[in-house]
Formats: structure tokens, sequence, C-alpha cells
């Protein structure tokens, strides 16, 4: 089920004030979060935010098309390099 | 014949039925369909009249997205999630389930038939 519309998005507050600061002095640089369930919301765009995967920050410069999206999709956790033992054909 | 949106042609069964024949009417729309247009859902496809037929196209022209612009829309939905780098992106590139469902079997529906592994049994 959908989230209810009433509650806005969610995000951590810290996030936005993180931005807010960084948008008054006119930097921009990564914004190292933890937070993969953040929803990204539009004062996010043209930031770019460092999405922990559980072992790095991962860049993630957000552009308009990723609001409404979530922090972690853009962070994956798992590294598959395909199956087949000695074989270093694989991906 | 009937010619609805542009290739499809119902015939010999209920247009309940046939108007599903549509990419992107299913049942539900077309019973939706016929109501508006004040035709009965038992209507064969043979048994309509010009003035059905056109009252029809008007109301999926008007109302409904379907075949090719439907497509269309499908086909960018997904571009774009592939685009953006998303989880959801990532897993439509490599053909496999979506929406968090099993790997370890099952989702032959996105991977396709089975491929045989050399050196296995």
């Amino acid at each position: 089920m959908a989230r209810s519309i009433k509650k806005g998005p969610f995000f951590d507050d810290f996030l936005l004030k993180r931005v807010e600061k960084l948008r008054t002095a006119g930097r921009k640089e990564l914004v190292k979060t933890w937070s993969r369930r953040s929803t990204i919301i539009p004062d996010f765009v043209g930031f770019t935010f460092g999405v922990h995967n559980g072992k790095k920050f991962i860049p993630v410069l957000v552009t308009e098309n990723m609001v409404g999206h979530k922090f972690g999709e853009f962070s994956p956790t798992r590294t598959f390099h395909g199956h087949g033992g000695d074989k270093k054909s694989h991906r | 014949m009937a010619r609805i949106a542009g290739v499809n042609i119902p015939i010999n069964k209920r247009l309940a039925v046939g108007l599903t024949y549509i990419f992107g009417i299913g049942r539900h729309s077309a019973a939706n369909i016929l109501k508006a247009a004040d035709i009965s859902p038992e209507t064969r496809g043979r048994d309509l009249s010009e003035a059905d037929i056109a009252r029809i196209r008007s109301i999926i022209d008007s109302e409904y997205q379907v075949e090719g612009d439907l497509r269309r829309q499908v086909a960018m939905n997904t571009k774009r999630l592939m685009d953006l780098g998303c989880y959801r992106g990532l897993r439509h590139r490599r053909g496999l389930p979506v929406r968090g469902q099993r790997t370890h079997t099952n989702g032959r529906t996105r991977k396709g038939p089975r491929r045989s592994i050399p050196g296995k049994g």
C-alpha cells in the first residue's frame, strides 16, 4: 500500500539541514549519508550525495528525475560477479 | 468487420471480450466503455452498427490510451528507470525480476527459458 499523502514524503531531517547549509554557503560538496531510506525531495536536486552501500559511499548526483525515489535505490548493496568457478571470461 | 483503434478486428465474440483484443483494454474497461456507449456487452462484433462503432471509437480516443501510444509509454517508463541508474533500472537491464522476487528458483517469466550450465549433471 502506498504511503498516505497527508504525511508527505519521508526523509531524515538532517539531510535537508545539510543541503540548506551547503546552499547558503554556495558550495557543492559530497554529502555523505547512511540514510538510504530517505526519499529524494526536490530540494536535493543538483547536489551530490555519498550514499552508503554498507561498505563505501557511492556518489549519486541527484537529478530531477530521481525525485520521489529513495537514496538506497541508487547505491547497490550487492555485487554479482557471475556464476562459474575458474573461468575468468565471466564478468 | 469492425476496426477500432488501429488493427483490432474482434468478431464473433461478445463485445465485452472482443474489446479486450485492443492492447490497453481489459475486461473492466471494456465493460465501462460499453456502458458509456450504451451498447449491450452481449452484442457480437459482427452485429455492430456503424454508429455503435463510431461511438466506441470516440470514447476510446478521448478517454483511453491504447496500442502504440500505450506501448510507447510503457517503454518510456522502463527506459527512464534504466537511464536513472536506480535498482529497478538495473534489474530491467539484466532482465531479472524487478520487484524483489526470489531468483534462486522461479522468475522464469523474466529470465526466459532455462539455460543449461556446462559441466553440471
